[in-house]
Order: C-alpha cells, then sequence, then structure tokens
C-alpha cells in the first residue's frame, strides 16, 4: 500500500473518530444537564453513574421548586427571567440604534477622522471587562445607578456596540454602492437612501448581529454580579443561578432545573436562527 | 438631488456656492457615527481613563463618594500590587492559563473544522450542536461541569472507577497537584488549571471552528485537486496547501483568543473561585474590589494586566504578524 493511499484510508477512519468525539463532548454536557434536573436527588446519590431516569423516578418538583415565587417557597426563577429579558431586549435595541448609524458611516462614507475613529472602536474591543468594570463600579456608586437593571444596560451596551460596528460594517461593504447612487439620482436623500435601501437590504446582517448581542446580554455574569449582588429582586437569571449554588443546602438537582431554564431561551432562540448567525458571525472571515 | 439639495442650502445658510459632494459626504459621515463615537466614548474610553487616574490615588470605595477627580496621588498602589504576595506566580498562572486555552481551543476548532470539511448525513444537525457550548451560558455549563467532575456524585468519577480502573474518586477542581508515576518518572500535575483549561477550550473551540469552517470552504478544490496530481499525500497537500491558506485565519484566531482568555474572569471564577492554583489575575483584580474594597489597588492590577497584554500583542505583531503575511 502506498503513503497516499495509506494516508487516505487512515484519515478516513480518523475522521469519523473525530466525529463521535466532537458529538461526545457538545452533546453529552447538555444531555446530563436535562437527565440530572429530571431526577430526585436521592436517586442521583444512590446511583451516580446511570444515564437515564426511570419512570419511577421522573420528577418535575425540581422545575416547580426553581421557578415558584420567592414568598411560595420557591427560587423565584419567573422572575429572574422578566430581569434577564428585559436588560437583554433593551441592550439589542439601544446598541443597535447606536451602531447602524455608526457601522454605516464607518464603511461607506469619507469623513474627516473616519479611520481613526474606525481604529477606535477596535482598539476598544482590546480591553479587558475587568478595566471598566473598577470604574463603572465606582461610577453607579456615585450617581446612585448601582443595583438598578438600568446601569447594567448601560454596560451591556458599552460591551456589545464595538463588536456590532465590526460585525455590521464588514456586511455594508458588501452592498454595492451603485445601489445607493442609483436611488440617489431618483432624488433620495442620504437619510432616505439609508431608511428605504440600505437598511432593508442589510436587515440579515442586523437581525444576525442584534442576536448575538442578546446572547451577550443574556449569559453576561460578571457585572451583573458586581452591580446587583445585594438587590435579589433584580437578579439576572445567571447571578440568581449562581447565588442558588452558594447558597444554604440546594440539592444539585434543583440547580440544574435551573440551568436548564437559563440555557433554553437561548438556545432556543440560536437554533431559530442559526443560519443567519453564523453567516453574521463569519462575514469577511472568507475573504482571508 | 444636487440642485434641490444646494437649492434648500442657500434659502437656509444664504450660501453662494452649493457644497459639494464630498462636504456633503463629510458632514453626513460626521451626523452618522456621532452616536456610536459618544456612546463608546462616555462608558467605555472615559472609564478607562479614570482606571488610569484611580490606580495613582488612594481610593477606597467608602471614601469615593466625596472624593474629587484628583488628588491624593500615590504610588502604593502599585507597591502593594507588585509586593503583594502571589502576584508574580499568579501572572505565571494566568499566562499558562491562556497560552493553553488558547492553543486548546484553536486547535480543537482545526480539528473540527478538517472534520467536517465534507458533507456527511447529519453534517447540519452536528454543526449546530457544535456551537451550543459557545452559546449556552456560563453559569450553566460550569456548573454542569462542577457537578459531572464532582467527586461525590459525579459521572465522570464514578464511570472512571467502573471502567477506568481508578482507585480514588479524583477532585478536579480542588487539587493543586496531582502525583502522577508513570514508567517509573514521578511528577505533579496542575490538576485544577489543566481542567479549566480543558473548560475554556471546550467553550471557545466553536467559535474557531465556525472561522476555520467559513474559510476551508473559501479555498477553491483546484489547488487540491492540482496538489493531488502532483502525487501530494493527504497530510502533504495539509501541510503545504490548506494550512498556508488558513494561516491568516488562524493567527488572527490565536490573538482575538490570546486577549479574552488573558482577561476571563467569569469561568474560572464559576468553577474553583481561583483556589488550587488556578488564581488568574482577573479574579484578584475582582478580590481587591469586592473583598477589600480597594479601588485603588484593583485599577492598578488591571491597569498592569492590560499593560502587560499591550506588550505581548506588540511583540507579536512586530515580530510575527509580518511572517504570518508573508506566508500567506
Amino acid at each position: 500500500m502506498s503513503r497516499a493511499q495509506f494516508e487516505e484510508r487512515l484519515f478516513g477512519v480518523l475522521r469519523w473518530v473525530v466525529i463521535a468525539f466532537l458529538a461526545l463532548i457538545t452533546l453529552a454536557p447538555f444531555y446530563y444537564m436535562v437527565l440530572l434536573s429530571l431526577k430526585p436527588i436521592d436517586a442521583l446519590l444512590l446511583d451516580p453513574g446511570k444515564l437515564w431516569v426511570s419512570a419511577k423516578e421522573f420528577t418535575t418538583a425540581t422545575y416547580q421548586e426553581v421557578l415558584r415565587s420567592t414568598s411560595e417557597g420557591g427560587q423565584g426563577f419567573l422572575d429572574m427571567l422578566a430581569n434577564s429579558a428585559l436588560v437583554a431586549v433593551a441592550t439589542v435595541l439601544l446598541t443597535l440604534l447606536a451602531a447602524v448609524p455608526g457601522s454605516y458611516a464607518v464603511s461607506r462614507l469619507r469623513f474627516f477622522g473616519g479611520r481613526r475613529v474606525s481604529t477606535l472602536f477596535l482598539a476598544v474591543y482590546l480591553f479587558p471587562a475587568t478595566l471598566l468594570a473598577v470604574p463603572l463600579f465606582v461610577m453607579f456608586a456615585r450617581i446612585g445607578l448601582q443595583g438598578s437593571l438600568v446601569g447594567l444596560a448601560i454596560v451591556y451596551i458599552a460591551q456589545t456596540v464595538p463588536v456590532s460596528v465590526y460585525m455590521m460594517k464588514n456586511y455594508f461593504v458588501t452592498i454595492p454602492s451603485s445601489i445607493e447612487e442609483a436611488a440617489a439620482i431618483d432624488g433620495c436623500t442620504r437619510l432616505q437612501t439609508v431608511r428605504r435601501v440600505v437598511l432593508p437590504l442589510a436587515l440579515p446582517s442586523i437581525m444576525a448581529t442584534g442576536l448575538y448581542i442578546f446572547m451577550i446580554a443574556w449569559n453576561e455574569f460578571l457585572f451583573a454580579l458586581l452591580f446587583l449582588a445585594a438587590e435579589p429582586e433584580k437578579w439576572t437569571v445567571s447571578l440568581g443561578l449562581q447565588q442558588l449554588a452558594g447558597g444554604i443546602e440546594v440539592s444539585k438537582t434543583v440547580l440544574m432545573a435551573g440551568s436548564v431554564v437559563l440555557t433554553v431561551p437561548v438556545v432556543l432562540l440560536f437554533f431559530a436562527a442559526e443560519r443567519l448567525l453564523t453567516e453574521g458571525l463569519t462575514s469577511g472571515a472568507d475573504k482571508g | 438631488m444636487s440642485t434641490a439639495d444646494s437649492g434648500r442650502a442657500r434659502r437656509t445658510r444664504r450660501r453662494d456656492r452649493p457644497r459639494t459632494a464630498s462636504e456633503r459626504e463629510n458632514r453626513a459621515g460626521l451626523a452618522f457615527v456621532t452616536p456610536t463615537f459618544l456612546v463608546v466614548l462616555v462608558v467605555v474610553v472615559l472609564p478607562i481613563l479614570w482606571t488610569v487616574l484611580l490606580a495613582f490615588q488612594d481610593a477606597k470605595l467608602v471614601d469615593i463618594q466625596g472624593m474629587g477627580l484628583f488628588g491624593n496621588w500615590t504610588l502604593d498602589n502599585f507597591d502593594s500590587v507588585f509586593g503583594s504576595p502571589g502576584f508574580w506566580s499568579s501572572l505565571w498562572t494566568t499566562l499558562l492559563y491562556t497560552v493553553g486555552a488558547t492553543a486548546g481551543s484553536v486547535l480543537l476548532g482545526l480539528v473540527a473544522a478538517l472534520a467536517l470539511r465534507r458533507p456527511f448525513r447529519g453534517r447540519g444537525l452536528l454543526r449546530g450542536s457544535m456551537l451550543l457550548p459557545y452559546v449556552a451560558p456560563v453559569v450553566s455549563v460550569a456548573f454542569v461541569w462542577e457537578i459531572a467532575l464532582s467527586p461525590q456524585f459525579g459521572v465522570v468519577n464514578e464511570w472512571g472507577r467502573d471502567l477506568l480502573g481508578w482507585d480514588d474518586p479524583i477532585a478536579f477542581l480542588t487539587t493543586r497537584d496531582y502525583s502522577v508515576d508513570l514508567l517509573g518518572l514521578h511528577f505533579e500535575l496542575p490538576l485544577a488549571l489543566l481542567t479549566v483549561i480543558a473548560f475554556e477550550a471546550w467553550r471557545y473551540f466553536p467559535f474557531a471552528f465556525l472561522f476555520l469552517l467559513a474559510r476551508l470552504q473559501a479555498v477553491p478544490n483546484t489547488l487540491e485537486e492540482a496538489a493531488t496530481v502532483d502525487g501530494a499525500t493527504l497530510t502533504q497537500r495539509f501541510r503545504h496547501v490548506l494550512l498556508p491558506q488558513l494561516m491568516p485565519v488562524i493567527a488572527l484566531l490565536c490573538v482575538l483568543r490570546f486577549i479574552m482568555s488573558f482577561n476571563k474572569f467569569d469561568d474560572v471564577y464559576l468553577l474553583t473561585g481561583g483556589g488550587a492554583g488556578t488564581d488568574v489575575a482577573a479574579v484578584r483584580v475582582y478580590d481587591f474590589l469586592t473583598a477589600r474594597y480597594d479601588v485603588g489597588a484593583a485599577a492598578a492590577q488591571a491597569l498592569v494586566l492590560a499593560g502587560i497584554l499591550m506588550v505581548l500583542l506588540g511583540v507579536y505583531f512586530t515580530f510575527f504578524a509580518k511572517r504570518v503575511q508573508e506566508e500567506s
């Protein structure tokens, strides 16, 4: 057998090994999460290695405990879901409002200082969240935004604007400028051109960016911990789950039910728009 | 448009000469970029500048309310950062963690992209599910790992004992050094650190995978076919045809992941709380800020970190970035 044939066969087999391995490491943890959330804690302690749940053990009491409001003895995750959704949606809308015109200008218009501004947006992306955390913490403590959802949304906007500009900029570049020129000849002002021609064309990219922002805001943990830890009624789901784990004896199966509650919305949204998101995120990457 | 526009301009501003197209473009550009610029200025640039100021001040959270923007200048914060026990070891840990996590996620992403390059049944489904670790909230996946690796009721230890014959359960997240005897050699593995590195690589390989797959699919088939005709084997085609095509993307991914992992807080904090030899620098900043309310020291530590990151990136861009570009 020649070297070429040998390699073809070897990697032909290895490929399937890799595929199986990838499927295992990406799916198994999530299967495990759902599995444990449907078991009572005794069943887990009795046989930790069991990878299915029998009809006798099956329970949804864990979910009831997580979702019930605190006044009824539950963990109040429904309110936290509302908080998370509120912050995430506000972040998406405000970030897009700020980033769409900015990315259009940076990609399309030649203006004084344009290239420097565009570098600034990228450079900002390089600064660590921890560097921002200290001054924002102090600033919010000063103006009384500490412990409020508004403050949190402002921080998330800061975190997402630069990357949003970058993502949408790559898309705006691909829209042929002849379309805009045609609109201009037909008598559109710049603003009309943007609203009637460019925005509809860029809608897929804008939606993908919006989804990505939503994901970041929904999953974020550090700033929620810094700003909201002292105010239980304003906790987001991420923070609530972490506090639940650190608090008084809460069984691991309830913790897993909380994890499922936290994960499901963002995963559902992601699968609903997977194509959109992956293309939006990597557009520009394939141009070298 | 131009006549209508210039007419309006003349009426409102009494200008003699209509604005040129480039003047109008300049104005539109400035107008469009202003909101973005203001947001970035107020919530990113100004706070960063303030961090620099705070790092040189004696600032505790209790008295910051009444404090002016300037005053109390001191270098004490840097003294306490560099002099505090564990600063250098924490920096070393951060570097190990960053390099390990970056290399791990990019390599795994590359392997995944190569494996999923050609279509097969269920590829779309697998491609989607492979993004799960990246999309799912960090808090919930960190807890899944914590429970799965638990020595008391974790599935990993249970199966390890049943199938692999482990004698004792292994506490992956709380063991600083794990003694291993292999072929008569004895060495210590920083187990908790390796576990958080594995977690980070697992969580971020989909990111590398996405970018690499997109690039792979843009490589024209003719290149590889030509190499095959010339008698190149599979590994030779990878080394001499595909890899040079991928190199710019790999370099970009390495830089991005390096920056992100260097500043990573959530993952380590949630998994180990910074214990058992995983005290990365970002967790130390958080500790300064919340446990001691020492804003000045936290700012100084964050600043030192950012400085080190800049130096590393500077070294990379001066010595290596050019070479990658030439190769591609």
